[in-house]
């Protein structure tokens, strides 16, 4: 389905070798793995909700055109610190923030950056499916119409493009004009990432996507990821484990607020380094 | 154990029948008062018939008998008899209009082919017997007494040989003068014709209200749920509006009276009509300030029913419009506020069902008993909103409490309210229909 992995992990190398690894006290194989290029810098990240701290200092590096699972117990800060990519988090009251995140080597607290723009390049995609309550066509339109794209011209093959990006195009055709709402679930969650891929974004957040969906369009959706990661950056939150052994090439383990383990899917689910980690992955957790 | 719960099932049954009962109560009143309306209010203009009487005394009264009731009894052996009402009308020739006669003095009774109503401009309606008409339209009708009197063509509105009709004929004349009641300019100080200008000042009004109401109120609403800070402040502000939705509304009118007519009014005629004064254009009361007090009056409605349409979008929603890169205000023009828009419409319709029955404040802001000329005209600038104006609600005050003649015009009380009912009605309908084709349009059923 999805293009074969290439190599792009050279023989381990220590930690210590690997160039851009920031000079933390860590410095733990279990929390570094080699990656090249990678899109987003998280550095000593920290967050608080009024005096609840969420996030304790999570320094990683989510690679380009890979996916990414974080995974873990419910609470643990997954969710925050996906929505830390595009500032959602910006919306809730009483959020401070410590530490950065670089997105293409530019700090995305800067002040002077465009946080609409940044949020039309790091696209989401939600735990509830939540399409706007307005036609097929226009969901798939939105983020174009909100970038100045009005004309039907240039509107519809975005439209079509997306929603066959998003392996939608063959069921919602004909009824395009049709609300939004009166698709199922699967399909609306298909919508919702067609929506987020019509702008072309480089990087796609998805908060849980499948925990709505039956097994069948949980199967697509991933199907639909594996599919996606030739183009997009992808960093998906899930409580499925298998899921993210299907679908996912790093997983992150969180645990109250920290990283604790962050490696290779395959080898963090073997060969998990640490304690918790495993005790989590076997279900011995708690 | 038994016990409590035979207890508990017999109150539950009782507790469904109070229930009901009271339900088919409001029901029961509702559609009684309905029907009222409707017996007495459309059937004042089919044609009755006209009878000649002839009595013991050897006089003769000719009319239609509007009502029969019996004769108060003096005793406990007296047998009951009964007594009619008739309406003989020709008020020019002396005599009263209405007249009750006992049944026990009629002679005879008829009622002739040749029988004749003649509706007029003036005087009111003209009952005789048909005797000649000459070339230029004017009748000649002789009365029941045995008068004669001719009467010009001008002045007739319309004839009626009720005995001759038949069903069709009659319907035609139903249809003719349910035209002029809703269509033309009322008569004899509002006693007779039709209510057009209050029909047209009712719906006008209404409409200036929404136009003022409508954006007032969303905006109100979308500052309180989408900008302020939730905190004490704001819940203080939302008991505040609640409770304006309890004051009397005649107070309301002395505000509108006192800011509007003669605060923004007075203000106004000083600086674009300063050579017309001191007689006042909008410094007085007028269509326009009407409907601004209206809108005071009804806007908590709308503030509240808009808030509560907010709230019911989802955040999810809101975030996924975020997070395709919108800004704020493109999430609340594009998302929000189209989702929202159903509530907004039903606060709107409760708004406006509202306005068009209030009644007291606008006494003191603009509204007449009987206006000179419609708020909108051929004249330039076509909308006079300074102009005051009638109002059905008023006008039922005035023809059924106020009127010279409320014997004659008790019927077009009915009529009236019934066609205020309609009137309302029609509004609400219309934007429940909008208010439906939106709500299929953005949120129709899920899965």
């Amino acid at each position: 389905m999805s293009e074969d992995v290439p190599a792009i992990h050279p023989p381990a190398l220590p930690a210590e070798l690997s160039p851009e690894a920031p000079a933390s006290p860590a410095m733990d194989p279990a929390l570094e793995p080699e990656i090249e290029a990678p899109i987003l810098t998280v550095e000593a990240l920290s967050l608080w909700y009024g005096r609840a701290q969420a996030l304790k200092s999570i320094t990683m590096r989510i690679p380009e055109k890979r996916i990414t699972a974080f995974i873990g117990p419910s609470g643990c800060g997954k969710s925050t610190l996906l929505r830390c990519f595009n500032r959602l988090n910006d919306l809730v009251d009483g959020v401070r923030t410590e530490g950065s995140i670089r997105f293409e080597g530019r700090d995305i607290h800067d002040p002077t950056l465009d946080v609409n723009a940044l949020r039309s390049r790091i696209g989401m995609v939600f735990q509830k499916s939540n399409p706007f309550p307005k036609s097929i066509y226009e969901n798939a339109a939105f983020g174009c119409r909100i970038q100045g794209i009005s004309r039907k011209r240039e509107l519809d093959p975005i439209v079509e493009r997306s929603l066959r990006g998003a392996a939608l195009w063959d069921e919602v055709k004909d009824r395009l004009h049709e609300s939004a709402l009166g698709l199922s679930g699967g399909q609306q969650q298909r919508l919702c990432i067609a929506r987020a891929i019509a702008v072309e974004p480089e990087v796609i957040l998805l908060d849980e996507p499948c925990s709505a969906l039956d097994p069948i369009a949980t199967a697509k959706v991933e199907e639909l990821m594996l599919d996606l990661k030739s183009r997009y950056t992808l960093v998906i939150v899930t409580h499925n484990m298998q899921q993210a052994t299907r679908v996912s090439d790093y997983t992150a383990f969180l645990y109250l607020g920290s990283l604790i383990e962050y490696g290779e899917t395959q080898r963090l689910f073997i060969n998990p380094a640490k304690k918790q980690t495993e005790d989590y992955i076997t279900g011995r957790f708690g | 154990m038994t016990g409590t719960r035979r207890w508990s099932d017999l109150a539950g049954r009782a507790m469904t029948w109070l229930t009901g009962g009271a339900l088919a109560l409001n029901l029961l009143l509702v559609l009684g008062l309905l029907a009222l309306l409707f017996w007495n209010g459309a059937g004042y203009f089919w044609p009755r018939p006209v009878v000649l009487l002839t009595l013991a005394d050897g006089t003769r009264v000719m009319g239609e008998i509007d009502d029969r009731e019996p004769i108060p009894a003096i005793g406990p052996q007296a047998a009951t008899t009964w007594r009619i009402k008739v309406k003989a009308g020709n008020r020019d020739l002396g005599g009263e209009e209405f007249k009750w006669i006992d049944e026990a003095s009629i002679v005879s009774r008829s009622r002739p082919q040749n029988a004749i109503v003649l509706e007029r401009v003036e005087w009111g309606n003209f009952y005789g017997l048909l005797a000649g008409r000459s070339a230029d339209g004017t009748l000649v009708i002789e009365t029941a007494g045995g008068e004669r009197k001719e009467i010009p063509a001008a002045k007739i509105v319309r004839e009626v040989h009720p005995n001759a009709l038949s069903v069709w004929g009659k319907t035609g004349v139903y249809a003719s003068r349910l035209r002029e009641f809703l269509l033309d300019d009322p008569r004899e100080s509002n006693t007779e014709g039709g209510i057009f200008p209050a029909i047209f000042g009712t719906v006008m009004m209404v409409f200036l209200m929404s136009f003022a109401v409508l954006p007032l109120g969303v905006l109100a609403a979308l500052y309180m749920r989408e900008y302020a800070r939730q905190g004490p402040t704001v819940r203080v502000v939302r008991v505040a509006v609640n409770n304006l939705a309890g004051v009397p509304s005649i107070v309301f009118g002395v505000f509108g009276l006192g800011f509007f007519v003669y605060g923004v009014g007075g203000a106004i005629d000083r600086v674009f009509f300063a050579d017309a004064l001191p007689t006042p254009t909008f410094g007085t009361g007028g269509i326009l300030w009407a409907a601004l007090t209206l809108a005071l009056l009804t806007v908590p409605v709308v503030i509240v029913a808009t808030e509560e349409g907010l709230a019911a979008v989802p955040r999810g929603v809101r975030e996924g419009s975020l997070a395709l890169g919108a800004t704020k205000i493109e999430t609340i023009v594009k998302v929000v506020l189209p989702a929202a828009a159903p509530g907004i419409l039903t606060g709107m319709i409760l708004a406006m069902a509202r306005a068009a029955g209030e009644v007291a404040p606008l006494m003191i802001v603009g509204m007449v008993k009987l206006a000179p000329a419609l708020p909108v005209d051929g004249t330039a600038p076509y909308a006079h909103l300074e102009r005051k104006f009638m109002h059905l609600g008023f006008h039922i005050y005035d023809v059924g409490f106020q009127s010279p003649n409320v014997e004659a015009t008790k019927p077009l009380v009915f009529a009236t309210a019934l066609l205020l009912i309609a009137v309302v009605t029609v509004v609400n309908l219309a934007a429940i229909a909008l208010r439906n084709r939106l709500r299929r349009k953005y949120t129709s059923s899920a899965v």
